[in-house]
């Protein structure tokens, strides 16, 4: 499937936002209680949704920093090593 | 000191001391003899002077024994002394000269026994919650996937290790560590100011305020974990604006940051099972909902291609839903129909019938004409009648003349000679054989000629013959008449 870019408004939603919308729109097209336009647009929105949640579930990279200060004062981050 | 013999001597050597130099000897002597003592006693007249100094009394049921803390060892505590509280102080002893005193200069208090120190923990803990620092109300709800994991633990114990190691299997996120002590000297300080400093950080650059903290401490005895019991790490655990899962010693341990976090982990490796879920997990639910979609909206326009079938199937229905309805129609119209030839009908009659009330003049000449006519008719039928009759009477009446005027004649012995036909006849008309009717008054007879003239004068004889008879019959009828 194309890939379209993903609305703002579903940019804006937590994964389980996502994920939830995703599950009702599924819940109700396999129930089939749609009108025919309407099943389409959740269609369309279900792609979009999943996109959306695997683009969040992709952003998994380990960092792990330290707070500290710096020579002013400042608080900072480096990197720990911790292991 | 050297020994003295009690008896001998005794008043004659005994050294003479000024009270300075007694009490610096008695100071030296304690303090020596006393340098490190351990001492177990309740706390009581606890004052923290403006210096910074903290004085107390530790006291049993027998003793008391003052006691002091200098502004540098009292930060480094590891509990907070209170009145009441049964600690065991250590530290040395040393005297007060100016007052003739002795006290012991505390360097490290620790809470006396497990009940004592449960005891303290109740009761602080009855007072956090009498502020409502443990209101459910206050629990504030974890982001399902945080972006930055804030931690308060020590960056050398296990506690991060675990935590880390639980994120890296379920989720890998970013986690910002903020070092702290976790028990002894100043480790409340620090676990509350790093609670308060993610709070007060703000996002810039790389660095990324967390939307989730883990206080986090590996197990430990009761003692070790204090400082996670200590009111301002509890202050600042329900002061956060960010949650917090607290994961404090292992499994059964509870401090009272458990009360105030928002979530409780029984270990730090639980603090990450809560904070994170589990990738993959999320990646084949979002992965299976996305392989449904296309089925499910495959079947959606199926079924919608199935009704339309069907709804082309069921398009005769309306047809005959129409037929019915012209069916009805053509009723209403005949109806319509009838009813108007009827009024029609009705109207024509009743024309009809006022019309018959009105005589059309010509019709009423012709009809007066006609009766005229009719009378007129009538009036010359009836005058025939009378003048036939009048005629038949009168034919009558004559014959009835005619025939007496002829049988009277008779009578008087004359006979009429006629031919077969009833004519009368003449001589000239009979020859031989000639048959002749005779009739006498009395009735008829027939002969037959036996000699006749006949034919020789037939025409002069029969003019003369019947010359007479004729006008005897002219005469009889006319004078009847």
């Amino acid at each position: 499937m194309e890939k379209k870019s993903i609305p703002n408004d579903i940019k804006e939603l937590s994964f389980e936002e996502a994920l939830s919308e995703l599950d009702s729109i599924v819940g109700d097209l396999e129930q089939g209680s749609n009108k025919l336009d309407d099943a389409i647009t959740a269609y369309e929105r279900g792609t979009l949704l999943k996109q959306h949640c695997e683009a969040k579930l992709q952003e998994a990279k380990e960092r792990v920093e330290k707070i500290t200060m710096d020579a002013s004062g400042k608080i900072i981050a480096e990197p720990a090593d911790i292991a | 000191m050297t020994d003295m013999p009690l008896n001998s001597d005794y008043k004659d050597n005994k050294p003479e001391f000024t009270v300075s130099e007694l009490s610096q000897a008695l100071k030296l002597a304690v303090e020596e003899a006393f340098s490190q003592v351990r001492v177990r006693g309740e706390i009581s007249r606890l004052t923290l002077a403006r210096s910074g100094h903290m004085y107390l009394t530790l006291k049993d049921e027998n003793a008391v024994l003052d006691g002091v803390c200098w502004r540098g060892t009292v930060s480094r505590l590891s509990i907070s002394p209170e009145d009441g509280l049964e600690v065991i102080a250590t530290g040395r002893l040393s005297t007060y000269s100016g007052r003739s005193s002795y006290q012991i200069v505390i360097e490290q208090m620790e809470v006396a026994g497990e009940g004592a120190l449960l005891k303290l923990l109740e009761d602080r803990r009855r007072k956090l919650l009498a502020e409502g620092l443990f209101d459910e109300g206050r629990k504030q709800p974890l982001p399902y996937i945080p972006e930055v994991i804030g931690v308060v633990t020590s960056p050398t114990g296990a506690a991060i290790r675990d935590i880390l190691n639980r994120l890296r299997e379920r989720f890998p996120r970013r986690v910002l560590v903020w070092p702290t002590n976790v028990q002894g000297e100043g480790a409340a300080e620090q676990i509350a100011s790093a609670i308060d400093g993610f709070n007060k950080l703000v996002s810039d650059g790389e660095l990324l305020k967390p939307d989730l903290i883990i206080v986090a401490r590996g197990g430990g005895s009761l003692e070790d974990l204090w400082a996670f019991n200590e009111e301002l790490v509890v202050r600042a655990t329900a002061a956060s604006k960010i949650p917090i899962i607290s994961a404090v010693g292992h499994e059964t341990d509870v401090t009272l940051i458990d009360f105030a976090s928002d979530r409780r982990a029984s270990t730090p490796t639980a603090a990450a099972e809560i904070a994170v879920p589990v990738r993959a997990e999320l990646t084949e639910k979002s992965g299976n909902m996305g392989a449904r979609l296309l089925p499910a909206i495959q079947r959606q326009l199926d079924f919608f291609g199935k009704e339309i079938e069907g709804l082309g199937r069921a398009i005769p229905l309306p047809l005959r839903w129409v037929e019915a309805e012209v069916q009805r129609l053509d009723d209403r119209a005949d109806r319509l129909e009838i009813t108007k030839t009827n009024l029609f009908n009705e109207l024509k009659a009743l024309i009809r019938e006022v019309s018959r009330g009105l005589v059309n003049p010509k019709q009423q000449l012709l009809y007066n004409n006609g009766k005229l006519m009719a009378t007129a008719r009538a009036w010359h039928r009836s005058l025939e009648s009378v003048i036939k009759q009048k005629l038949n009477e009168l034919d009558k009446a004559s014959l009835i003349l005619e025939g007496a005027s002829y049988q009277r004649i008779l009578e008087s012995g004359f006979a009429l000679v006629t031919d077969q036909s009833g004519k009368t006849v003449s001589a000239v008309d009979v020859s031989s054989g000639t048959k002749l009717g005779i009739r006498f008054f009395d009735g008829d007879i027939h002969v037959e000629v036996k000699s006749g003239i006949g034919a020789k004068m037939a025409s002069k004889s029969s003019l003369n013959l019947k010359k007479p008879s004729r006008n005897v019959d002219k005469d009889a009828q006319g004078k009847l008449i």
